[in-house]
């Protein structure tokens, strides 16, 4: 058990943490008030967010999968999901589809209690979840809203040609930036472009840095429990902005001041005391038991080193960085590259190189039964890692935000007996009794 | 006598296993895991130190080598029959002065002289059937006193109440409610008495045993029962283990459990399949009976023992019952949900269609076999040997369709290994990790948890325990 502070529930935060909350909350207080400060609002997706496009523009930026988790961390999605059931939607669909449309069907209240103005645009950038234009064409018809679609090819092999670079720069330049402009009757400043991906790339340093600490050991950081709270101000709103260059600075620092100190990864119960166990993680976390979930791991003192679901909304330790000099090309670029949109092979090799540059003890996948787009496959995923590294993988099953599918105790027997499992392989004693077969007694 | 044990607290059942310091398997028990986890840990592992007392009581015969191997296997066998029917009315005390406390309960509503008095005559039947029981030759079907004394009090009563006219229902409700509490409440059991009265026991009916011998067996006996018995390490398994009164090292998954006990039974296994009462597990072990992989359901316990459970409960017969009911069937129905919820709905559908019921339920046994399949695959397939293990290993039918399945989709290579003990596979492979522990002299495991009350957990019933 790690910490001093174990016995407690109340979760231990540090301060990258703290800020990136207050962040988020101030951005829901700017977007409650964007209707009288005559700002446009743009409904977009995580995986191939323009934000950089949005903010040069002035335009706020809400994202509805971010919405639905922070529904589902403060225990709100329960009820917003059997609203949207009760308005036709299947028991089957995405819960975080279901959770946004329920939201929106209460009075579209925010998760920080503020009120989410409707859209001026909905902007669906296609990268690998199909899920997504279904979600859109439902909020069309809510909203009466005009949606503009930016086509991301999907890669099968990992490979960004220049046709497909092409592609999508066409689209941008031809169907994307003119629907901004239309909707805000302003005129793209290239140059405020360029300085904004300037500005993420920056960011983009050192959050690649803090992801790189995780090599050491201890590690400083949770790579996926705390990693979701690293990605937050990149994943959302703030990409292109001076408070999120600010912000992974001074993560960074803290980061560096842990390896100073040589605290390992802060967990709900303070630094953890003891790292047994190196993890990588394939899949998003359970949102409505986020740190009952976090605990099954930190208490066992696992813990993750890298994970992809922290590289959905942009992959950046490979090499990617956005460029002021080509900037459509580098949104082109950015978009093509989210993880979702990476075909099987692609995830694989990306796992395999997670597990082996992080010297990763074990690597667990947690699939998600209502996210067919990104559960499928998982399964192979594991055989093949498990081929290629020799390193043991683990299986569960969860769901993203409703609470009904989050069985706690089966969840925890598999990751115990998974732990179990690689320590009794460290084990280099056994105990060899006399019979061999037979009867028990 | 130092030992350590193995404690599997399953959902359905409750299991322990025994080993000498050597690691050779010296008692086992088993029980209805109940509403009480703690009862039920303690009567399973008492019933582990009965056996190994059994165990023991073997081996100080042989040691005293008086006795050939067919007379010493016709003497134990005749002991530990009349040991059981000992503790079996035992447990039918038990049960009579739970039942006469509810007849004096001062909160009864109404007297009822006549049904009382049937009530009586139906246990003073049972006392007096008991033997039979427990004569040579006749198979019960379960050991559980549940089971027994429920059978034979149904039946005395059925006798009675046409006698006596005093309403059937009347007469077994007040064993229904009395049976849940002689279930929960702990009656610590003297192994010297009970054996004491079984050795008068079998010298009574002497059938022309050993009666040269009869003094000395018998004083062979006592010493055995005064013999000190110590647990000096506990590991314990299985879907409750969480509220057993052990270190957290001393807590071990089922999963590696079942894949241990497998492996240390059949050392060739690489494939195990454990159906439970609420998990079904696939997992995979390599050639040192390590775990490499596993897959188990997801929360939905859909054709997990518990299942079977409900269609027995459905059809008003005991769990052992189902199987042997459906090796009678001349067709297997198809049968597609194995939702545990809506057993009972599946079930009453197919009657009302009218199917038999022998044929639905060997379809029911073939769709879960089916959902084992699937969680097989999933967890890389099936090599050879492979190893069944849980409670459903009982149920004669689940092997045979899971036999089948294997060889469908396996082929004919495929050795497969079905013990008739392997629902102790679990306590098994988790006593051999206490034995691990002992071995490598960790502290905190030893002395300490020798006392380890297992009294002291949650109850899950409102009754109290009586130590």
């Amino acid at each position: 058990m790690s910490g001093a502070a174990a016995a407690s529930n109340v979760a231990q935060k540090d301060d990258s943490q703290r800020r990136q909350k207050e962040m988020i909350a101030d951005h829901f207080a700017k977007l409650e008030r964007a209707k009288e400060d005559g700002r446009k609002v743009v409904y977009t997706f995580v995986p191939g967010n323009l934000t950089e496009l949005l903010r040069a523009l002035d335009i706020l930026p809400v994202l509805p999968e971010i919405n639905a988790l922070q529904s589902g961390m403060r225990g709100k999605s329960a009820g917003y999901i059997a609203e949207a059931e009760k308005a036709g939607h299947s028991e089957d669909v995405c819960t975080y589809v279901k959770c946004d449309l329920g939201m929106m069907l209460s009075g579209n209240v925010g998760p920080t209690g503020t009120k989410i103005p409707p859209p001026d645009l909905l902007l669906l950038s296609y990268t690998g979840c199909f899920t997504f234009l279904k979600w859109f064409e439902l909020l069309k018809e809510a909203y009466k809203c005009e949606v503009a679609m930016l086509h991301v090819p999907y890669m099968p092999d990992g490979v960004v040609t220049p046709d497909m670079r092409r592609y999508v720069v066409d689209q941008l330049r031809d169907q994307i930036i003119p629907a901004l402009e239309r909707v805000t009757g302003k005129k793209l400043d290239l140059d405020e472009l360029a300085r904004r991906l300037a500005l993420s790339r920056q960011a983009e340093d050192d959050l690649v840095a803090v992801w790189e600490s995780a090599r050491r050991r201890p590690s400083p950081i949770d790579g996926y429990f705390g990693g979701v709270y690293y990605i937050g101000p990149m994943f959302t709103a703030f990409r292109g902005t001076e408070e999120a260059v600010a912000y992974y600075r001074s993560l960074k620092a803290e980061v560096d001041e842990r390896i100073a100190q040589k605290l390992g990864a802060q967990t709900p119960d303070g630094p953890i005391a003891q790292e047994k166990y190196r993890l990588v993680i394939e899949g998003p976390p359970n949102w409505t038991s986020f740190y009952d979930f976090w605990r099954m791991f930190s208490r066992e003192g696992a813990v993750p080193v890298a994970s992809t679901y922290t590289r959905v909304g942009g992959l950046y330790d490979t090499g990617f960085r956005h460029d002021p000099e080509h900037p459509l090309e580098s949104l082109a670029d950015y978009c093509l590259g989210c993880y979702t949109n990476l075909g099987l092979p692609s995830r694989v090799d990306l796992l395999e190189r997670y597990i082996k540059d992080y010297s990763a003890d074990g690597f667990l996948i947690n699939s998600v039964k209502s996210c067919n787009s990104f559960s499928a496959g998982q399964l192979l995923i594991l055989r093949e890692l498990e081929k290629r590294t020799g390193v043991p993988g683990a299986f569960i099953e969860s769901d993203l935000v409703d609470p009904r599918y989050f069985g706690k105790a089966n969840i925890e027997n598999r990751i115990q007996s998974y732990f179990q499992m690689l320590e009794a392989r460290k084990e280099p004693t056994r105990a060899q009794p006399q019979s061999g077969s037979g009867s028990v007694a | 006598m130092k030992c350590v044990v193995g404690i599997d607290l399953g959902s359905t059942t409750t299991k322990a296993v025994l080993l000498d310091l050597d690691g050779a398997v010296i008692g086992r028990g088993i029980t209805n895991s109940r509403s009480n986890y703690g009862v039920a840990c303690a009567v399973a592992l008492e019933e582990a130190h009965t056996t190994a007392r059994m165990h023991m009581l073997r081996v100080a015969f042989e040691k005293h080598g008086a006795l050939g191997a067919d007379e010493l296997h016709t003497l134990l066998d005749a002991l530990q029959t009349a040991f059981r029917l000992e503790l079996f009315l035992a447990e039918l005390g038990h049960l009579k002065s739970v039942i006469t406390a509810l007849m004096k309960s001062p909160l009864r509503v109404a007297s009822h002289p006549e049904r009382d008095a049937a009530v009586e005559q139906v246990l003073t039947t049972v006392a007096r059937e008991a033997p039979r029981f427990f004569a040579r030759g006749n198979t019960r079907r379960s050991d559980f006193f549940r089971d027994l004394a429920g059978e034979a009090f149904m039946s005395a009563a059925e006798a009675i109440s046409g006698k006596s006219g005093v309403p059937f229902e009347q007469i077994v409700g007040l064993y229904d409610r009395a049976i849940i509490r002689v279930e929960t409440e702990l009656e610590r059991r003297d192994f010297a008495t009970l054996l004491a009265a079984a050795t008068e026991r079998v010298a009574a009916a002497d059938e022309g045993l050993t009666v040269s011998m009869r003094a000395d067996w018998k004083s062979i006996a006592r010493q055995v029962a005064a013999e000190p018995l110590e647990d000096i390490a506990f590991t314990g398994t299985g879907y409750g283990r969480q509220t057993l009164p052990f270190p957290k090292d001393s807590v071990r998954s089922e999963i590696l459990c079942h894949g241990r006990g497998a492996h240390h039974m059949f050392p060739g296994t690489r494939t195990v399949l454990d159906i439970g009462g609420q998990d079904t597990k696939a997992i995979q072990i390599d050639a040192r009976g390590l775990v490499s992989t596993f897959q188990m359901n997801d929360r939905c316990a859909a054709g997990c023992g518990r299942y079977l459970g409900y269609i027995a409960d459905e059809l008003n017969l005991g769990l052992h019952e189902l199987g042997p009911l459906a090796l009678q069937a001349k067709r297997v129905v198809k049968v597609n949900s194995t939702c545990t919820v809506f057993a009972g709905a599946e079930l009453r559908e197919r009657l009302a269609l009218g199917e038999r019921r022998e044929d639905i339920l060997a379809g029911l046994h073939r769709s879960i076999m089916l959902r084992a399949m699937s969680l097989l695959a999933r967890s890389g397939g099936i090599s050879s040997e492979f190893t069944f293990t849980g409670g459903v290993c009982k149920n004669p039918m689940a092997t045979k369709m899971l036999a089948e399945l294997v060889r469908e989709n396996y082929g004919d290579l495929v050795h497969i290994n079905i013990h008739h003990d392997s629902i102790y596979m679990g306590a098994l492979g988790a006593a051999l990790y206490a034995l691990d522990d002992v071995r490598a002299g960790k502290p905190g495991l030893l002395p300490a948890f020798a006392t380890a009350t297992f009294i002291a957990l949650p109850s899950a019933g409102d009754a109290a325990c009586h130590a």
